[in-house]
């Protein structure tokens, strides 16, 4: 069971080099704009099983984490998300 | 003032890393181990689960499954582990900039300049502890002492997940009972050696004197007295200065044995022009060759020469190479493994005594011709122009010693 999900982004880099992602964009193109990033730190996963940058996301009303995996970024499953996926 | 110096070493890293990757793993006997069908088939590292079964590392994949039949063996993904060993500088990095790599899982720390004394090195070796677990989510090993030696020694005292201080009220304890062999630079033909003489013991070491050490190991016994003691001032590193290289080298274990030249020829031309690609890239130029080569049953020696000039021409390595095999190898047994090394370094951009007996216009040629081929390599792969030697045998030649480039802890010195 893989609760690690690779997901498309649109992302703004600034002249800084700062990266701030502003949508994910599921599979079916259902678009979720992301409404504030909360916090930035680097951490792990241990649930999906990777590390990278974690971006604490209020998506929805409701606070997600989304990771940066070098040049990928992914989220976390939840268990019943994974049997209907 | 007494310095204050940790050694972290991440626990079982290549196994960690693996398994924090793999959920479905993590209560499983996992090994990383090396492909079987290529010959590589050793145990590299293994999980906390698999240790409990006597799985060793360094030992064959097929002796390993003897004693856990369950072991799940995982490919090493070295770009993988290289990137959580900057993850882990990085953490490092936060609170000095002192900081030494001692290969891809280990690394000193001084951290003086923060922690006034051990008491409070072992409150930052919580937080880095802490830290690495939540950032990397895997565990690290620490040792705090007041020298490079003793920190070592600490962070292998226990494990995984743990911190060990060696003060110096306190090293008689703690490192003078343990085997000589565990102290740094003591392998296993020191510690033959040591044992001859009746010292077992890093504290029988310590108390020997260093006359009689000194005529046993050379001046190595001197130096293994000083670190026995607790004596060792090696400052550790800034971490920018990374050390100048000595030396450049691959070597590999061919897919099958090799029975004749031919064989030989193909596979030290893919290691020399590896070599010499990477010597092209650092601007350097060389002089000596050295090969190394293991038969079959395991027996190995390596043979060096001096060239008359510095060269980072692929052609000339090889012959270089092949020159020395030739010479020195009668082949009674077929041919497990083979390496080549150049040394004796020189800038490429220093000028050159050009003498009468050969053709520098030619050289020049060569030396261009390899440079064109790198940027082909560079952008196409490296398998997009090959000699037509190459292609005799793909299996043994299907491999890129530069790409696959392999890892070894740095000299201490």
């Amino acid at each position: 069971m893989c609760l690690k999900k690779y997901v498309n982004v649109t992302a703004r880099f600034d002249e800084n080099g700062n990266i701030t992602p502003l949508a994910v964009i599921w599979d079916n193109d259902v678009k979720f704009e992301i409404e504030r990033v909360l916090d930035i730190n680097p951490a792990v996963s241990l649930k999906a099983g990777g590390a990278g940058i974690r971006y604490t996301c209020r998506i929805c009303g409701h606070e997600k984490y989304l990771f940066l995996e070098e040049n990928r970024w992914f989220v976390e499953l939840k268990e019943k998300q994974y049997i209907a996926y | 003032m007494e310095r204050v110096i940790l050694h972290s070493d991440c626990n079982s890293f290549y196994a960690s890393v693996e398994c924090l990757h793999r959920p479905d793993l993590r209560d499983k006997p996992v090994a990383v181990g090396g492909d079987v069908e290529a010959r590589h088939g050793i145990i590299l590292t293994k999980n906390q689960i698999a240790k409990k079964f006597n799985v060793k590392t360094g030992e064959a994949i097929w002796q390993a499954k003897q004693k856990c039949p369950e072991l799940v063996i995982v490919p090493p993904d070295f770009p993988l582990y290289m990137r959580f060993s900057k993850m882990a500088h990085k953490v490092y990095l936060n609170y000095t900039d002192k900081v030494e790599p001692f290969g891809l899982d280990e690394c000193w720390l001084d951290i003086s300049s923060n922690a006034h004394n051990l008491k409070e090195g072992f409150e930052f070796a919580k937080k880095i502890s802490r830290q690495i677990k939540c950032e990397l989510g895997i565990t690290v090993s620490i040792g705090v002492s007041y020298n490079k030696v003793f920190a070592k020694l600490g962070s292998d005292y226990k494990k995984p997940d743990a911190i060990t201080v060696i003060k110096k009220d306190n090293f008689k304890e703690i490192v003078w009972p343990l085997p000589a062999g565990d102290l740094l630079y003591v392998g296993k033909a020191t510690a033959r050696k040591l044992s001859s003489i009746g010292i077992h013991t890093i504290g029988e070491l310590a108390n020997t004197p260093t006359n009689i050490l000194n005529s046993l190991l050379g001046k190595w016994g001197g130096l293994l007295h000083c670190f026995a003691n607790g004596l060792d001032t090696t400052p550790v590193c800034q971490y920018d200065n990374q050390p100048t290289v000595k030396s450049i080298g691959n070597s590999t274990t061919a897919p099958r044995d090799l029975e004749n030249e031919e064989d030989v020829k193909i596979i030290l031309f893919v290691l020399a022009d590896s070599v010499a690609r990477r010597l092209r890239e650092q601007g350097l130029k060389a002089k000596t060759v050295c090969i190394s080569v293991r038969d079959n049953q395991l027996y190995s020696f390596t043979r060096q020469r001096t060239l008359n000039r510095y060269t980072n021409i692929t052609s000339e390595i090889e012959r270089a190479g092949m020159e020395l095999f030739r010479k020195y190898y009668n082949w009674n047994k077929s041919i497990r493994s083979i390496g080549i090394s150049v040394t004796d370094f020189v800038s490429d951009t220093i000028s050159v005594q050009t003498d009468l007996f050969s053709n520098e216009l030619k050289r020049e040629k060569k030396e261009k011709l390899d440079r064109s081929v790198d940027n082909l390599k560079n952008r196409f792969g490296s398998y997009c122009v090959q000699p037509a030697i190459l292609l005799a045998d793909r299996e043994l030649s299907g491999f890129d010693p530069k790409k696959e480039h392999t890892i070894h802890p740095e000299g201490y010195f």
